[in-house]
């Protein structure tokens, strides 16, 4: 199986770093590299493209510089925003609930059950068979008590895009804080804070070109919340440590290109998409999971009934194919990623699973090879299992949950 | 995780797998609801495992440990095949990762229960021979 091809199409996983953001960044190693603290000529050398980066990440979002906040990664901004809104509202206001939905990040997720451990009451809103959180379940569930609503903007595994224009006006209404985990929607849906009444907003740097271990937390002006990290001025004061110049220039380079191209991103990735769900769905047994709508364009996630989603990833593997699972094996746990049961999945559907991303490096000659390779894949797994052997033989149906 | 190229091979080529029709015994082990299913046949002539096939629903380390189980008893006497511990098989793969070592424990069982299939066949009642065949730590799934 010596496949010259290769794929990769995890890109909700993380991406390569462009060249453009690598060309921006190598400056700030070994020439720009004064501490952006610093008074003399290098240290304010490095402090300009700084400030531009915030100006610049701020514009993409509709925000003001100020409401920018740079962080290490996606998952610090959710726990930073998370910790903070809710600890800062229950020192003030006495208000010790905290909304969210079932099938969040554990960024988000794991934070809040922190909070569960610390006092902090929390419903998690179902997602229903679409993947869709309800606009009028939130507004049921906010009570007196509630101090923070963190619903994400687009699903990490079966991609599902929320109304978060509806949710943020009803939060807004209520005059409750509303944060989204924006990770995986940033570059492919068009975001802005101030109309779509968000108080605060996580985002990643590596989901779009730049480099792992940048990130940042918008916070509307006026919105307070706790510290992250105390010990010096660097990010209003909220946030101390030495900035990541370079990766913070990388960031911003990264999110404006994708901001910018992102109409040619939707038009060119949702065709490739759609071509795969509609090759796959031929499959017999199989499964999109989440809306087919209300959807990022570059995520495919199905099932496929008789089978484990790791050994399906090892043979597309095999075959040049980058994807994940959401499966058991694949997690490490002995449960299915959460997602797949939260969208009403039995753990016997969800083993099953496969999700491809696509990016602005993939091709529709990417969907090709992975609609020829996999269908044979599947069925020479389903061969060698005793389950799709007992569902063909009607001892055992999933059929309800296709 | 990474896997050894024993259980890449093992996996990547299985031995032995697929149905047979004319079993002297058939053994599953494993449930759906956990991820992964083993079932074993057996052929028998005299005391000896003269052929072997597996179908496994799993993981790659499922489906590796099922096809080195297979290996490992094939044209061996039962009385050697039930000796066989998950220990054995996983040593014969080159390890595994920890997180794995339950599937090596449904291989060991999906042996015991084909030979207990063979042996009820014949209307032997297969507990003095076979004893007990272990739970799985891991998961406690029942077999």
């Amino acid at each position: 199986m010596d496949q010259k091809r290769k794929v990769y199409a995890d890109n909700a996983a993380t991406t390569a770093v462009s060249e453009e953001v690598l060309q921006a960044m190598l400056p700030f190693y070994r020439e720009i590299y004064g501490n952006p603290s610093s008074l003399y000529e290098l240290g304010q050398e490095a402090k300009a493209p700084l400030e531009q980066a915030r100006a610049d990440v701020a514009q993409c979002l509709g925000a003001k510089p100020n409401e920018i906040y740079f962080t290490s990664c996606g998952s610090e901004s959710d726990n930073w925003a998370i910790k903070g809104a809710a600890r800062a509202q229950r020192r003030k206001h006495g208000k010790t609930h905290i909304i969210t939905s079932a099938f969040e990040h554990h960024a988000v997720l794991h934070t809040c059950e922190a909070l569960e451990k610390d006092g902090f009451t929390v419903t998690y809103l179902p997602v229903h068979e679409d993947g869709l959180v309800r606009p009028e379940e939130l507004s049921e569930a906010i009570t007196e008590d509630t101090a923070l609503v963190t619903i994400m903007y687009a699903n990490n595994e079966i991609g599902t895009i929320q109304p978060i224009e509806e949710l943020g006006r009803i939060c807004k209404e209520r005059g409750v804080l509303f944060h989204t985990d924006a990770v995986q929607a940033v570059g492919n849906v068009h975001i802005d804070v101030k109309a779509q009444n968000i108080d605060m907003l996580s985002l990643s740097g590596h989901k779009i070109h730049a480099p792992k271990g940048v990130g940042a937390l918008y916070i509307r002006a006026g919105v307070f919340i706790e510290n992250f990290m105390d010990g010096g001025a660097q990010e209003r004061g909220r946030r101390a440590g030495t900035e990541n110049v370079a990766q913070i220039v990388g960031l911003a380079t990264a999110i404006k290109h994708a901001t910018e191209t992102i109409d040619q991103r939707i038009a060119r990735l949702t065709p490739m998409r759609d071509r795969l769900i509609e090759g796959l769905s031929k499959i017999e047994r199989s499964r999109l999971n989440g809306s087919r709508e209300h959807r990022l364009p570059g995520n495919v996630s199905f099932c496929f009934q008789g089978i484990e989603g790791e050994s399906l990833l090892l043979l597309l593997d095999m075959h040049g194919i980058s994807g994940s699972s959401g499966s058991a094996c694949t997690s490490g746990s002995l449960d299915p990623s959460h997602v797949l049961l939260s969208i009403g999945l039995p753990h016997e559907v969800a083993h099953g699973s496969l999700r491809l991303s696509f990016g602005d490096y993939n091709t529709m000659e990417d969907i090709d090879y992975i609609l020829e390779v996999l269908p044979g894949i599947i069925e020479r797994l389903r061969n060698m299992s005793p389950l799709w052997d007992a569902i063909r033989q009607g001892k055992v149906n999933y059929d309800e949950f296709m | 995780m990474a896997y050894s190229e024993k259980v890449m091979d093992h996996f990547a080529n299985p031995r032995n797998v697929g149905e047979m029709k004319d079993f002297s015994g058939v053994g599953e082990v494993g449930n759906p609801k956990c991820g992964d299913i083993m079932r074993m046949y057996i052929k028998v002539e005299g005391d000896t495992i003269t052929d072997v096939s597996f179908m496994t629903f799993g993981c790659g380390a499922a489906i590796a440990t099922s096809s080195m189980a297979t290996e490992l008893i094939k044209g061996k006497p039962i009385s050697e095949a039930l000796k066989l511990t998950n220990k054995a098989v996983m040593e014969a793969l080159d390890g595994l990762p920890a997180v794995k070592v339950h599937c090596s424990v449904l291989a060991e069982q999906a042996i015991k229960a084909a030979v207990s299939d063979y042996y009820t066949r014949l209307g032997i009642d297969p507990a003095p021979i076979v004893g007990e065949i272990p739970e799985c730590e891991e998961c406690g799934c029942s077999v």
